[in-house]
């Protein structure tokens, strides 16, 4: 089977065809534009339209009496409890598609097979696990404050749509698995620094419980992170120095 | 090849129900190593196929009788834009795939203009190719501003990114863009064929553009897809007013099943890609046989031979190939010409009361996307951060 880093037949240079593109850079060079200006012009329009836009969306209200009433318990604490709410949230929808993600892993691990320093399929499947409990800690601690941990929140939202391209690659039957795992990596390093904050928030708030919840979560992550860090690194270094070998 | 008609019978429409999910869902062209035309050749089958199937509903929705025929063939085309719709990867951003779109614009109808013998259909056809051609530079601008990305990976060098007829005046009032229609009883086949083509591949453009807009976060991007998206419309609005209203509607589909046999053909003859090129084959198959379904259904119902409306033989085809001279020689020639009416004058014989210089000015009143997206904007390899000082 062929390596992305092989050499082959890839078109999009413009060295590809040094005729074509000679034609097309002196006509280019050539160009008189129908309009004067440059790039500042995309700017001023997203100016324009920010300063005339709303926000993605809200925070819903509590959904239970409970809830209602902790919110203004919570209220003494901080003065606006929405944001710890929306971070959870943000965290809890985070570790829903960081679990699909493992399993997109897994499915390209079962197809093509694994390296030299690559993951095992038992490493996967434990840090898919982990992503699922972490989920569920999330739920249980927006269920505990009165909170609906199926609404998607602000930040769950902007979050999923940072992830989208990351996705993309993870489920593109095309992509190897060393490139599935650069995905889980940008997955990897924001999860930890949104733990991470989590759990300053629920310090700072004075949940000490949750925060020590969070920290066991933090420590998994943080696993998570060195263990597919050093996957990605191990695969680019045996690449470059021609030692890699398929091993299902 | 010169394909003859009252010979070729292809694959009956009973064997076509061969279709299964995977064998519709096949592995995608690769971006980076595929030819741009065979991406082209797979946005224009799509554009052909979606025309098919829009206009056997249309078809369908007022001959009560004709349903059941249309339904299964319209079912088979529904399979074949599948097909071949699905070989676009997923790492084809639709910003780039926007690119490739306008590529086949250019590239397909610079190929049609040459083929077409009515003088007048030619010069619509360069009309629009003069247009388009200008969108590739405003969407190449933007790729690069917003993006940071060379719309070259996609061209491949092929196809120039120069300013055309400037997209900021190409906005004219409705009746400006209509054009007059052949006459079905004295038209060459090959216009009719040309015709129906370059419509379809602008109503996909219309319907893409329409679809994507919205999925841009930048207001940069949906105003420039709002703006260009317009354009597309005048367009159809264009191509489809050079086809003779009078044809029948059996006369209609005739035509389609012939056009998507002689386009299918034209990308088999000259597909570089193995597996694609296989595909090319099995759809010139599956077009045969539902050009000789429709062919019988024409002599039940017209009572008439069907080769008074088609050629016997297939006439020359598209050719997939870059036109960078022919469309250097028009852009220098004809970019100063603007419709008035059916008819086009140069810019300075426009008169001033015509109802598109209003309109115009209106719909660019609060300034125009195209414009300001592409100020001062010249292509660059690499883009045009390579010549910008860090």
């Amino acid at each position: 089977m062929k390596e992305p880093t092989d050499i082959g037949l890839n078109r999009t240079g413009i060295g590809t065809s040094p005729l074509d593109s000679k034609e097309l850079i002196e006509a280019a060079e050539a160009t008189v534009p129908s309009s004067e200006g440059d790039a500042s012009g995309i700017a001023s329009l997203r100016i324009s339209y920010a300063e005339e836009s709303g926000i993605v969306g809200t925070m819903p209200p509590p959904s239970t009496v409970k809830g209602a009433v902790k919110s203004v318990l919570e209220g003494l604490g901080a003065k606006n409890p929405a944001v710890f709410l929306d971070k959870l949230a943000e965290r809890l929808q985070f570790e829903r598609t960081g679990t699909r993600m493992y399993e997109s892993v897994l499915a390209k691990f079962d197809a093509l097979g694994s390296f030299d320093g690559g993951p095992s399929r038992e490493a996967l499947l434990e840090f898919h696990g982990e992503e699922l409990r972490h989920f569920h800690v999330l739920r249980s601690a927006l269920e505990s404050m009165g909170a609906d941990p199926t609404a998607l929140t602000p930040s769950a939202d902007i979050a999923a749509v940072e992830a989208s391209g990351l996705l993309q690659v993870q489920n593109d039957p095309r992509t190897t698995l060393p490139q599935a795992l650069h995905a889980l990596l940008v997955a990897e390093l924001a999860d930890s620094e949104g733990w991470d904050m989590l759990i300053e928030l629920a310090t700072n708030l004075g949940h000490e419980a949750m925060a020590d919840d969070f920290r066991d979560a933090m420590r998994a992550e943080e696993k998570h992170l060195a263990h597919v860090r050093q996957w990605v690194a191990n695969h680019a270094m045996q690449d470059a120095e021609g030692k890699l070998e398929q091993a299902a | 090849m010169a394909l003859d008609l009252t010979k070729e019978t292809g694959v009956a429409l009973d064997a076509q129900e061969d279709f299964t999910w995977r064998d519709m869902v096949r592995e995608p062209i690769s971006k980076l190593n595929d030819d741009a035309f065979t991406r082209l050749r797979i946005i224009l089958m799509n554009g052909v196929e979606m025309e098919a199937n829009r206009f056997q509903h249309a078809f369908a929705r007022m001959n009560a009788p004709m349903r059941a025929d249309l339904a299964r063939v319209r079912r088979i085309e529904t399979h074949q834009q599948v097909l071949v719709n699905w070989l676009l990867p997923a790492d084809q951003s639709p910003l780039e795939t926007t690119i490739a779109y306008e590529q086949v614009a250019i590239e397909v109808t610079a190929s049609l203009a040459l083929l077409e013998p009515d003088p007048y259909i030619a010069q619509v056809l360069r009309f629009g190719l003069l247009e388009d051609f200008d969108h590739l530079y405003r969407y190449s601008a933007l790729m690069d501003r917003m993006e940071g990305k060379d719309a070259n990976a996609i061209l491949q060098s092929y196809t120039d990114v120069l300013p055309g007829r400037p997209t900021v005046v190409e906005h004219r009032y409705p009746t400006d863009d209509l054009r007059e229609p052949y006459d079905r009883t004295t038209a060459s086949p090959i216009t009719k064929l040309v015709s129906l083509t370059i419509m379809a591949g602008e109503q996909q453009t219309q319907n893409y553009y329409q679809n994507i807009g919205p999925l841009f976060a930048d207001p940069a991007a949906r105003l420039l897809y709002a703006e260009i998206a317009h354009i597309e419309e005048q367009h159809v609005t264009q191509y489809e007013s050079m086809i003779d209203p009078h044809e029948t509607w059996m006369e209609k589909w005739l035509l389609h099943e012939c056009t998507e046999v002689w386009n299918y053909l034209a990308c088999m003859e000259q597909e570089s890609n193995a597996r694609i090129k296989a595909i090319w084959e099995r759809m010139v198959a599956y077009e045969l046989g539902h050009l000789n379904h429709v062919m019988d259904l024409f002599r039940r119902v017209e009572n008439r031979d069907p080769f008074e409306i088609i050629p016997t033989s297939l006439p020359e085809g598209i050719k997939y190939m870059s036109h960078r001279d022919y469309v250097r020689q028009v852009l220098k020639n004809e970019v100063h010409l603007r419709s008035v009416g059916t008819q086009f004058v140069p810019v300075g014989e426009v008169p001033p009361d015509s109802p598109s210089i209003a309109y115009n000015r209106q719909i660019n009143s609060a300034g125009s996307p195209s414009q300001t997206v592409a100020a001062g904007y010249v292509y660059t390899p690499g883009t045009e951060l390579a010549k910008k000082a860090a």
